[in-house]
């Protein structure tokens, strides 16, 4: 395993799961959760995986330059830190980039997608409280001109473990 | 929750990822003069209050190559929706399965959950599958594919 290198990655939008190596599927499948709470955190996960320290760094710091994982950090339980909803848009096609440009230049709104729907914007609101939540969809809908219909979470039922790369 | 100014100065500094380097910890204590040790701590209690569910890498599915992402929405009457949410959270392939408020007339639905797959065809056959397996042949839903992705990225609470 050690005589892996760390390979060089092609554009980040390729379809590439299929060419991932062994060991770097290992990190993604196996540390979404479990990541070692330890002061050296990637030498303990060098050393379950066989590897060096400065492969399993340079792997996850070439992982992340590209794209494939976002960071490596916590992933909060809703509705424990901040508050959070969902909220819908329906917008005519032709508007559809501009409105999204407003939605996204908000730094309490992290998704932001298309949906292939009568309500084809959809994105997560997330603030300190409910106070700035609804300044926030408030002046979404004057800037853009379009309702927004608020989803808040009510209850979660998934357990989130990460996501297995086999589905 | 209330959380620690300590907490707070912490949440702020992880919540964009853990450094990737030999002693990420002491990296972060550096920068709110406590030790790796009294990080770790901080950082544990967080996870055993239930603040953070889990800790580690997080995925960007389109990148690894699941270019097809579907929210499938159901229409579950109030007194099964629990029964069907844990059904479906269960599998594997379901990665958010959230109830949320109805908004009738135009929005009937109050269960959500997220279906990532290599292509269109995939996910189709893995909702197909969900339906089989938990029975929900009787209970409405719409699959909504996710077109153009204008923004991604974790969410920031402070």
């Amino acid at each position: 395993m050690t005589a892996i290198a760390a390979r060089n990655y092609p554009a980040m939008t390729r379809a590439l799961e299929p060419e991932l190596s062994t060991l770097e599927k290992r990190l993604l499948n196996e540390y979404q959760k479990g990541f070692p709470l330890t002061p050296t955190p990637y030498a303990d996960m060098a050393r379950e995986l066989g590897a060096s320290e400065a492969l399993v760094l340079e792997i996850l710091t070439k992982l992340r330059e590209h794209g494939y994982i976002s960071r490596i950090g916590p992933v909060f339980k809703p509705k424990k830190v901040g508050v959070s909803t969902l909220a819908a848009m329906s917008v005519p096609a032709d508007q559809l980039h501009q409105v999204a440009g407003i939605v996204s230049s908000y730094e309490e709104v992290n998704h932001n997608y298309e949906r292939e729907h009568d309500f084809n914007l959809w994105f997560v609101v997330t603030a300190r409280d409910e106070r700035q939540l609804h300044e926030v969809l408030a002046e979404i809908e004057t800037r853009t001109g379009h309702a927004i219909m608020d989803l808040p979470l009510e209850e979660q039922f998934h357990i989130d473990l990460g996501f297995p790369l086999w589905c | 929750m209330v959380l620690s100014d300590t907490e707070q100065r912490l949440i702020g500094l992880i919540q964009d990822g853990l450094p990737i380097s030999r002693r990420p910890w002491a990296e972060i204590g550096q920068q709110m003069n406590l030790d790796e040790q009294q990080v770790l701590e901080q950082v544990r209690s967080l996870q055993e209050r239930g603040l953070i569910k889990r800790f580690g890498l997080v995925v960007r599915h389109h990148e690894l190559g699941y270019t097809a992402n579907a929210m499938v929405v159901w229409d579950v009457p109030d007194d099964q929706v629990q029964r069907v949410g844990k059904a479906l959270g269960r599998h594997d392939c379901v990665t958010l399965c959230y109830q949320r408020p109805r908004r009738l007339p135009r929005w009937p639905y109050n269960l959500f959950c997220m279906i990532h797959g290599k292509d269109r065809e995939r996910v189709l056959d893995i909702i197909e599958e969900l339906v089989e397996a938990e029975g929900l042949q009787e209970i409405p839903h719409e699959v909504l594919f996710s077109g153009e992705r204008f923004k991604q990225r974790g969410a920031k609470y402070l």
